[in-house]
């Protein structure tokens, strides 16, 4: 008995010691709040939605307004704008005007809340009907062969030419557009969420919980997809990046937008025609779309390499 | 042989740990000798600085690992910051490693023939074929049949046993002074792993080369050591002869780690022949179709007609080697996987066939039969709080959040946690540990099966004895039937009171433990036990 006692006593030492020996690691938030690129693409995006948020206050005019008078002015140069009530303003074309007498300085800030809403909504949209078929595919294994090919049938269609046909159908809007950005992408999320869904369903917690007699939804809900939330985010920020991108071009091609609705991709083509006399109607907006373009990339890099486990070892 | 210079000396070594870590050094301190035609097993369970010290020697340490002190000698030449050149000189012609897993050690797109013959091409001056006659007595020597074919082989035609074979002799085409085995047995099967010990040994004697043999499993230890160091968080806290180390342990930690040891003496206890049966496995079969659209139709038998009765508060251990269909038949019995054929019969004869029942019937029965998995750090969810997965089984079947968190604190007690554990995430705890929540989230459903798959082979020896010693006491309070899944013959001596043997998915032999243990009848048996390292040593404290 004393003997008993003896071990014991040395038992609780050893685990104790055992207990201190596992490894402390910074939590998923903190390491990401680390990184220099989630802090750099993050600083950049979010002064992006505050431009964005604060356009009527950043000395701008209605994007629509237009003054014959005030055709192709150099950035800088003060013009006069009519409003719609008749009245004419004095105005400074921080950006120059095109050649409506459009002031583009508020066309490109104003087209800053399209790009942002179509980034965003693009991705949840992705994101939502991907998540959903994906963890049917990777569950329900009866559904995962025909699922999947009608995926990559939607796969082979060009993201141009479902715009132009939803354009074509409905009439061009901001929700056409994200839906007919969106439809392409939903294929990449499922296979990723398949795929994921296939390696953890074979962990032991999932085994466990069956064996618990947790009904497969709630596995899913509570086992599966909580863990599959790094890499989705990861990919979110990549689908809103390109998400934006082919809304610009789509735009710029003629068949996203209407072109009252002030976009980045708009006003670029507005002005390709005079591109090499008035190279502002091209730079500006091209220039916010590639630095939103690239802040989102940056931010979905330091996300990635914070957030993978592999990464992060790496490092 | 005092007087003799030993072959490696390893003085007041320090490598340093990066910050940020539990401790500020791997390893501390440490000084040992290795001497001609000796084998110094070093041991110490997992996190210890074993495999630093070796890969310290081999000039293997990561740029995050320096060495901050001490000397490690090769026969009198300073190695410890030797340049890279000169290292890669020494390895392979003085001093030379064998890994753990062979399979990720081998290069998968060379022969293995090729991969010998790039050492000799590396270090000699041998033509071509000087160089295939060596490497075929190479391969001659550590005892593969066929050499040619061995030769043209590629990794991953070859059994474990026969990778394990080319590495060795890989090691050894070029004499090295100086062996470094990491762990070499740790992934085979015990039989092959007799037959490695044993081929090292007559090599090892045959070269007369020191040999500084790594290993946590002290059954290993005392079947090739001379001398033993044992390590613990970095400080060798005792070295000596096997005999002293293993026999008359000084230091107290050594005593607690050979008092860890499961004996393979079998504990007796009286069993109840007519106990409940509580689960009756009848004729269960399950094959694997390897379905393919051209080519031959292939069956896999995983489990072949097996029969097996399971008694309160009684042990069921089934023990076999890696493929011998014992895992399959916990799996079958919890219904993680579909039988082919045969019964599941819960409650013994006349009970509920659970073989081949549909998910809808069996899900009020599943809380009968529950598991406890072998890695502790896998089988709980890392994003739910240890509360969360403790009371998740019995409110799915309905009993109130707050009664299950009652009963969550109860069986923590009786699983020696305490009760801010609930609260914490997985993360924050160890494997011995995780291990106990996991016991405690199987026991939440009141099962009247405990099924055991492997549950303690991924621990520490000392954290092993207290699992098992934790089942133990939670079998004969609760009165529970246990099914014990287990490749390691300690273990299972140390829980069974029946036992079942796999060989190739059939069950080989069956009995009570003591009479299987004592005379076993079958060939595979009596093969199996007589591989099991250590065996006829007694560890003393």
């Amino acid at each position: 008995m004393v003997e008993l006692k003896v071990v014991n006593a040395v038992n609780a030492e050893a685990l104790s010691v055992e207990a201190a020996s596992v490894h402390v690691q910074a939590s998923a938030w903190q390491r990401v709040r680390r990184s220099t690129s989630v802090r750099i693409g993050g600083t950049v995006l979010l002064v992006l939605v505050a431009i964005a948020l604060l356009a009527p206050w950043l000395g701008t005019v209605d994007p629509a307004l237009f003054d014959p008078g005030s055709r192709d002015l150099l950035p800088g140069q003060f013009g006069e704008i009519t409003t719609l009530d008749g009245e004419q303003l004095k105005h400074r074309f921080l950006m120059g005007s095109d050649s409506f007498g459009r002031d583009i300085h508020s066309r490109v800030i104003y087209g800053t809340q399209v790009s942002l809403i179509v980034g965003l909504f693009t991705a949840v949209v992705a994101l939502v009907f991907g998540i959903g078929f994906g963890l049917c595919a990777g569950f329900l294994r009866w559904l995962d062969g025909p699922l999947m090919r009608v995926m990559d049938g939607l796969m082979a269609i060009p993201a141009v030419l479902i715009a132009i046909a939803l354009v074509a159908m409905w009439k061009g809007s901001v929700p056409t557009v994200v839906v007919a950005i969106a439809i392409p992408e939903i294929p990449r999320v499922t296979r990723l969420v398949r795929s994921l869904v296939l390696s953890i369903r074979e962990e032991p917690y999932v085994e466990a919980a069956i064996s618990l007699g947790t009904p497969t939804w709630l596995i899913m809900v509570r086992h599966i997809l909580p863990n599959c939330v790094a890499p989705l985010v990861v990919q979110g920020t990549f689908i809103c990046a390109s998400g934006i991108l082919t809304e610009a071009i789509l735009s710029f091609l003629g068949v996203g937008l209407p072109s009252d609705i002030p976009t980045w991709g708009n006003v670029m083509a507005e002005g390709r025609a005079q591109f090499n006399t008035y190279p502002h109607n091209i730079f500006f907006p091209g220039f916010f779309l590639a630095l939103t373009v690239l802040a989102v990339n940056i931010l979905g890099d330091g996300l990635r390499d914070t957030l993978d486990p592999k990464m992060a070892k790496r490092g | 042989m005092s007087e003799i210079q030993p072959i490696l000396e390893v003085r007041d070594l320090t490598i340093a740990l990066p910050s940020g870590g539990d401790r500020s050094t791997a390893v501390r301190d440490v000084s040992f000798t290795v001497g001609r035609g000796e084998i110094l097993c070093l041991v110490g369970e997992s996190g210890s600085g074993k495999s630093v010290i070796a890969q310290s020697v081999m000039g293997l340490l990561p740029q995050t690992l320096p060495v901050q002190a001490g000397q490690i000698l090769l026969q009198g030449e300073d190695i410890t910051h030797a340049p890279l050149s000169r290292l890669r000189e020494l390895r392979a012609t003085r001093m030379a490693m064998i890994f753990q897993e062979p399979m990720t050690a081998l290069n998968p797109v060379m022969t293995c023939g090729e991969q010998i013959d790039e050492v000799l091409r590396e270090h000699t001056k041998l033509s071509a074929a000087e160089r295939r006659a060596k490497v075929l007595a190479i391969i001659q020597e550590v005892l593969l049949p066929e050499p040619e074919r061995m030769w043209a082989s590629y990794p991953h035609q070859l059994s474990g046993g026969q990778r394990q074979r080319i590495m060795i002799a890989m090691a050894l085409v070029l004499d090295p002074v100086l062996l470094i085995a990491d762990e070499p047995t740790t992934a085979l099967d015990v039989t092959t792993q007799a037959q490695i010990l044993k081929l090292v040994l007559d090599l090892q004697a045959r070269h007369g080369a020191g040999v500084l043999f790594i290993t946590h499993d002290f059954g290993v230890v005392a079947e090739v050591a001379h001398r033993v160091a044992v390590l613990r968080l970095g400080d060798l806290v005792e070295i000596g002869s096997k005999d002293e180390v293993l026999r008359r342990p000084q230091h107290g930690y050594t005593r607690l780690l050979m008092k860890a040891v499961p004996t393979l003496q079998l504990k007796a206890r009286p069993v109840d022949e007519q106990a409940q049966v509580v689960l009756k496995v009848q004729g269960l079969n399950k094959f694997y179709d390897d379905k393919r659209w051209f080519g031959p139709h292939r069956q896999v038998h995983a489990a072949q007609d097996v029969n097996l009765d399971i008694r309160r508060g009684q042990t069921l251990g089934i023990v076999g080697e890696s493929g011998s269909g014992k895992s399959t038949v916990a799996r079958c019995i919890v219904r993680l996987i579909d039988p082919s054929s045969g019964s599941v019969l819960l409650g013994g004869e006349g009970g509920d066939d659970i073989a081949l029942m549909g998910a809808a019937q069996l899900r009020p029965l599943r809380k009968r039969v529950q598991i406890v998995f072998q890695d502790p750090y896998r089988s709980l969810n890392p994003r739910r709080t240890v509360g969360q997965a403790l009371v998740e089984g019995p409110v799915n079947y309905g009993l109130s959040h707050a009664s299950a968190l009652e009963r969550a604190r109860g069986l923590l007690a009786l699983v020696r946690m305490d009760d801010s554990a609930m609260a914490r995430y997985p993360h924050q705890f160890s494997g011995g540990q995780r291990q106990r929540i996991c016991i405690a989230r199987a026991l939440m459903m009141e099962p009247e099966l405990l099924v055991a798959d492997e549950a303690v082979s991924a621990l520490d020896v000392s954290v092993q004895a207290q699992v098992l010693q934790l089942f133990e006491e939670i079998r004969s309070r609760l009165n529970l039937a246990m099914l014990f899944i287990t490749h390691d013959l300690r273990v299972a001596s140390q829980v069974c009171d029946q036992l079942a043997v796999m060989s190739r998915g059939q069950v080989v032999e069956y009995g009570p433990a003591a009479q299987v243990f004592g005379s076993p009848q079958h060939a595979y048996t009596q093969a199996l036990f007589a591989a099991a390292p250590g065996r006829g040593f007694s560890f003393g404290a």
